[in-house]
């Protein structure tokens, strides 16, 4: 390969969909000298996209992934390359039946086009061979289709060769990436070296690979997924079109069936996970097919010819349509089942687009762009953010269990709030025995094993009575107790102990440290030592990157706490914004400190009852900290609440924690202290308060305004994202947050039914609420409201719709529910005047 | 017309050829296996021949226990009963691969009654001997003929007609009295690919196993002359000392123009090779 350059402003290693796409995007975005590197020969190099199958359905329940997928429909359409076919997928058993109302659901939330549940006969009018006696419906989307990925990945090429921004090297191998002060410094080829400061791996299975050379982790594994391809059926040949008929997903069995001109294509999700070593893959000269297609493995591929038997008999069971061909494919895993995207922790410069499908490659490798542009990605992508994993995340151990445990659930029946059950306890808090002892049942969090509640607390559910809202459908009540309204309702009334083990944490020092940290919160952090500060991080574009709290501890000394979920990516994001000088740094002292939440009427008198230190409200007032002597051990107090009671974020050295757990317990015992589960802190206490969250109300999409959480001033010192926020507050709103009440929860059949989240609010007519920015009404958060006696919905609505009293509906598993907008705004549903926090 | 076609397991290619580090086999872990191709077409043709004439297929194969695989693919397109000479690893040269499948011949025309026509690959994929047909024609003493394209059969059923390619062009025809063996060369047929209907019944039939040890002539290698096959030959057995890989050839693309300015290079090419006519 002749003309490789020496100096790149950008490589992106890999040319198949992702690196074509990226290529493309970063040159629209105003990149100049981009080198795209392929060891393979184009246009199909040996990749993944070789061998993909191409189709786009276009629900997803998760947000993001919808919209990626949904823009990438976009541009594939732009492209000329999507070819509509519409899609179906199929019900064998009344709990897919649900399912699919579910994903009806969905796709009203993330606003796709028409999408709805068919009969069998409808099916069948639509896929004439399918034998319907054995499905019982189907969820039927006209806006499926299927791309050309090789052809778009071409024409991408080509668009960003007639920028002048692209030169392509083919055939030629990555050798090396050279990282100096921890930024990348040049690119090492077997043609060559190319100097650049900027490289995106985009090179699918062989990413881990790549990353490794500079130093840093991408957590994914090679996996197996199955096809075979059939074929001739005379069926097909009067079609005279390569595809003809809906795509057939068969979600009950894991698979999915498509014509492609006279042949029909099977794939399957249903064998066991075969994984295989990044580096186990076979070169490009060695694969007899290609390094993806790897010789297929019948035995596993056996069970599925009888269920696509079953569905498909005239075609499948065709004696002279013959398998002509039959692979095992290559694809990426990870962990977590999202992508791999956005620079890496561990060296700048450093870009991973990895672990995309079809689906969603032109719309990821457009945010991923944006974001090496601007920092101000569309669609936010934190969800798929590389930044991320915790270190654990990152073990051989941890992703071929969590990638096994995931692999059979790509086609699945996926409960929101659904456990992983593999490389479970991983962290451990300090009181993770005494947690076992008391029966909690624990759900993780960033690795950590967290009590959502307790067994121990089956009790109170007879001193609760129906105040603990049961639920009796069984969809509502997995990962679900009872117990936790119970919990909620004890902690009001006296008080409750929460494990808040998995937080993160880092310490912020130096003499810089104050103003490094006011040039990234929205407000004031130079405040007094001793203040408690709660505050939204913005990006430039004024959309909200995170909330959390941040103590100065003294004049130089600031913690900032986190949720667990975004620990990382957080630290990342305070991380990359680091003076130059050293002025100021940062510690993650997040396996250094155990936290322990003390809330309700009662913590004042448990406080006092350990500790000799003042806890009166003059003397320690709401949002302040300090350290207190408790059993002996030097603990950081800090008066804040996310419940909406009085009480302590209580900070202890990790291993001093059961010290101070046991000393509370035994203070708390006489006055009727429970130990409460993240049920009650996350979803019931923080619902009835109208406290926002990251990740469900507090997303990029939304900025301050909407989510109700402007104060009447703005700080002077500038931070980031602060003209937009000013922009923001000068204009109308666009949504409001807003929390609804269910008024009547009784379904058609009787039942009473609570939502989980993420369904659409409608009209009374039953249209989608739309706002100005184009984006659908949806429960952000959902859960009971045990205290106010509803259950609670929170969602942003356009201002019309955002009236107190206002009655609208929603959806929920193909049925609508009356509900009733309590509260437009942040005022909190339950002690709206907050006597109780600062009491 | 009783029908057995002897198949061997060999691996898949299609890439570069890689050599286990000892050099002593080829590297298979990213390659599948397969029945050597012209064996694929025995296979076909006795599926062809049994439709036509009637009678019994069966397929057999000396090889390891995965060499199931193999038996099933044969019985996925049509081969009614399998057998597996189940070898306990190690490589089997041909005259004691030969010996074998003799041996189990006659146990299964004993039990079974005669196979009127035996088919072989004219040579394995892999090791290419070309002999293990002729020696299991020899030990059985029946007539054999290599390199066969097409087959038919007298009208009584008593005689076989073998066709072959005659060195220079042209066509050899043989009359071969049944029972009769044949090595039969990729082109005979084009062989089917199996149905679904085919692969699910294949794979509900019974494989009968037959467990031979370790390989006759031990583990260094071909020709240890230990076993009775070699005892009674006159020659001794050939060594096997290992495996190399030919020198790469390296071929280079000639680019013969770009975009619309190609064609009239392009068409000039078609014509040289006989595509076009001018």
């Amino acid at each position: 390969m002749a003309g490789l350059p020496d100096k790149a402003k950008v490589v992106v290693i890999g040319a198949g969909i992702v690196g074509n796409s990226m290529a493309w995007h970063l040159a629209r975005l105003g990149w100049r000298d981009i080198v795209l590197l392929e060891k393979g020969t184009l246009p199909s190099p040996g990749g993944s996209t070789g061998h993909a199958s191409n189709f786009i359905f276009l629900t997803d329940h998760s947000k993001e992934m919808t919209a990626f997928t949904l823009d990438s429909v976009r541009q594939y359409k732009e492209l000329g390359v999507f070819t509509q076919t519409e899609g179906i997928e199929v019900a064998r058993t009344p709990e897919r039946m649900q399912e699919l109302t579910r994903r009806v659901t969905s796709s009203k939330s993330w606003g796709i086009g028409p999408a709805e549940i068919i009969s069998p006969e409808r099916v069948k009018e639509l896929v004439p061979f399918i034998h319907e006696e054995i499905i019982l419906g189907g969820f039927y989307t006209p806006g499926v289709g299927v791309v050309d990925s090789l052809q778009a990945g071409t024409l991408m090429r080509q668009k960003a060769q007639e920028l002048g921004a692209l030169t392509i090297g083919a055939g030629v191998e990555v050798t090396g990436i050279d990282v100096e002060q921890g930024r990348v410094k040049r690119v090492r080829t077997d043609h060559g070296d190319i100097e650049t400061d900027t490289v995106v791996i985009a090179c699918g299975i062989w990413s881990p690979r790549i990353a490794k050379m500079a130093g840093a982790s991408i957590p994914l594994t090679p996996a197996v997924h199955q096809m075979i391809d059939i074929g001739p059926i005379p069926f097909f040949e009067h079609t005279n079109a390569e595809i003809a008929y809906p795509i057939v997903r068969d979600v009950d069995t894991n698979m999915y069936e498509r014509q492609h001109g006279t042949g029909f294509e099977i794939g399957s999700y249903a064998h066991r996970a075969i994984l295989m070593d990044p580096d186990d893959i076979p070169s490009i000269a060695e694969a007899a097919l290609s390094p993806t297609m790897l010789p297929f493995t019948q035995e596993d591929f056996d069970p599925q010819l009888e269920d696509a038997l079953e569905l498909f008999p005239d075609f499948v069971g065709d004696e002279k349509a013959g398998i002509k061909l039959a692979i095992n494919g290559l694809l990426s895993l990870t962990p977590d089942g999202n992508p791999i995207l956005g620079e890496t922790p561990e060296v700048k410069g450093l870009w991973s687009a990895a672990a995309i499908w079809i689906k969603e490659a032109p719309g990821i490798a457009k945010t991923i762009a944006e974001w090496m542009t601007t920092g101000e990605p569309e669609i936010d992508p934190h969800g798929s953010d590389i930044a991320r994993f915790y270190d654990h995340h990152k073990t051989a151990k941890h992703i071929s269990a969590r990638t096994i445990e995931g692999y059979n659930k790509t086609y699945g029946i996926v409960h929101p709030m659904e456990q992983w059950a593999s490389n479970r306890g991983v962290r451990l808090s300090p009181f993770y025995e005494r947690e076992r002892a008391l029966g909690a049942e624990f759900f993780e969090a960033a690795g950590w094993e967290r009590p959502y509640w307790y067994g121990s607390n089956e009790k109170l559910l007879a001193e609760y009575g129906d105040r603990v809202m049961p639920r009796a459908a069984e969809w509502e009540s997995r990962w679900w107790s009872p117990t936790i309204n119970a919990e909620h309702l004890a902690m009001r009334d006296r008080a409750a102990m929460v494990d808040l083990s998995a937080f993160a944490i880092f310490d912020v020092t130096g003499p810089g440290a104050a103003a490094y940290l006011e040039r990234l919160c929205v407000n004031k952090i130079d405040v007094p030592a001793g203040k408690t500060v709660y505050t939204p991080l913005l990006n430039g574009a004024g959309g909200i990157l995170a909330d959390l709290t941040v103590m100065r501890l003294g004049w130089n000394h600031f913690r900032v706490v986190t949720g667990g979920g975004m620990g990382m990516r957080d630290k990342k994001i305070f991380t990359d914004a680091l003076p130059a000088d050293g002025s100021a740094q940062l510690f993650d002292a997040t396996n250094s400190f155990t936290t322990i939440g003390l809330w309700g009427p009662r913590a004042r008198d448990i406080l006092a009852g350990v500790t000799s230190d003042d806890v009166s409200h003059a003397g320690f007032p709401f949002l302040t900290s300090k350290v207190v002597e408790i059993n002996g051990v030097r603990a950081l107090a800090s008066r804040i609440s996310y419940v909406g009671e009085l009480g302590w974020e209580i900070y202890v050295p990790m291993e001093q924690g059961l010290r101070v757990w046991d000393a509370l317990w035994e203070a708390g015992t006489p006055h009727g202290m429970v130990p409460a589960g993240i049920g009650t802190y996350a979803v019931t206490a923080r619902l009835e308060k109208g406290y926002r969250a990251h990740g469900n109300e507090l997303e990029l999409d939304f900025n301050l305004v909407d989510a109700g959480m402007a104060r009447p001033s703005v700080k002077d010192a500038d931070f980031v994202g602060k003209a937009a926020y000013l922009r923001q507050r000068a204009a109308l709103p666009v949504a409001v947050l807003c929390t609804l009440t269910l008024d009547d929860p009784t379904s058609k059949s009787g039942v009473k039914r609570y939502m989980l989240g993420r369904e659409p609010i409608l009209s009374l007519a039953g249209e989608p609420l739309t706002d100005a920015h184009g984006r659908r009404s949806y429960v952000t958060s959902a859960g009971s409201g045990p205290s106010v006696g509803k259950h609670l919905l929170m969602s942003y609505l356009p201002p019309s719709e955002a009236v107190a009293g206002n009655h609208l509906l929603v959806e929920y598993l193909g049925e609508h529910y009356p509900v009733t907008v309590a509260v437009a705004g942040a005022t909190p549903l339950f002690d709206p005047d907050n006597t109780r926090i600062r009491s | 017309m009783n029908i057995l076609v002897c198949v061997k397991r060999v691996p898949q290619t299609g890439g570069r050829i890689v050599l286990t580090a000892d050099g002593q086999a080829i590297d298979t872990r990213f390659l599948g296996h397969t029945i050597s191709p012209h064996e694929e077409c025995g296979v076909e043709e006795a599926v062809r021949i049994v439709e036509k004439e009637g009678g019994t297929s069966a397929v057999l194969t000396l090889g390891p226990a995965e060499a199931e695989d193999q038996l099933r693919d044969a019985m996925a397109i049509g081969i009614e009963r399998a057998i597996l000479l189940e070898t306990q690893g190690g490589e089997w040269d041909p005259v004691s691969t030969a010996g074998a499948i003799a041996e189990t011949i006659e146990a299964q025309e004993a039990a079974n009654g005669r196979f009127d026509l035996i088919l072989f690959g004219n040579e394995a994929a892999d090791t290419g001997d070309y002999q293990v047909g002729v020696r299991v024609a020899v030990a059985l003493g029946r007539p054999v003929i290599n390199g066969i394209k097409e087959i038919s059969f007298g009208d009584d059923r008593r005689v076989a007609f073998a066709r072959r390619e005659a060195p220079g062009g042209g066509w050899e025809t043989y009359e071969l009295p049944l029972p009769a063996i044949l090595g039969v060369k990729e082109g005979l047929n084009l062989p089917r690919y199996p149905s679904v209907p085919g692969r699910l019944r294949a794979k509900k039939k019974d494989v009968e196993r037959i467990a031979l040890g370790s390989s006759p002539s031990g583990a260094q290698g071909l020709g240890a002359g230990e076993d009775a096959a070699y005892a009674a030959s006159p020659v001794p057995g050939p060594t096997k000392l290992g495996l190399r890989l030919p020198a790469e050839e390296r071929t280079a693309a000639d680019v013969i123009g770009r975009g619309p300015e190609a064609a009239p290079a392009v068409v000039d090419l078609l014509e040289r090779i006989g595509v076009l006519s001018k």
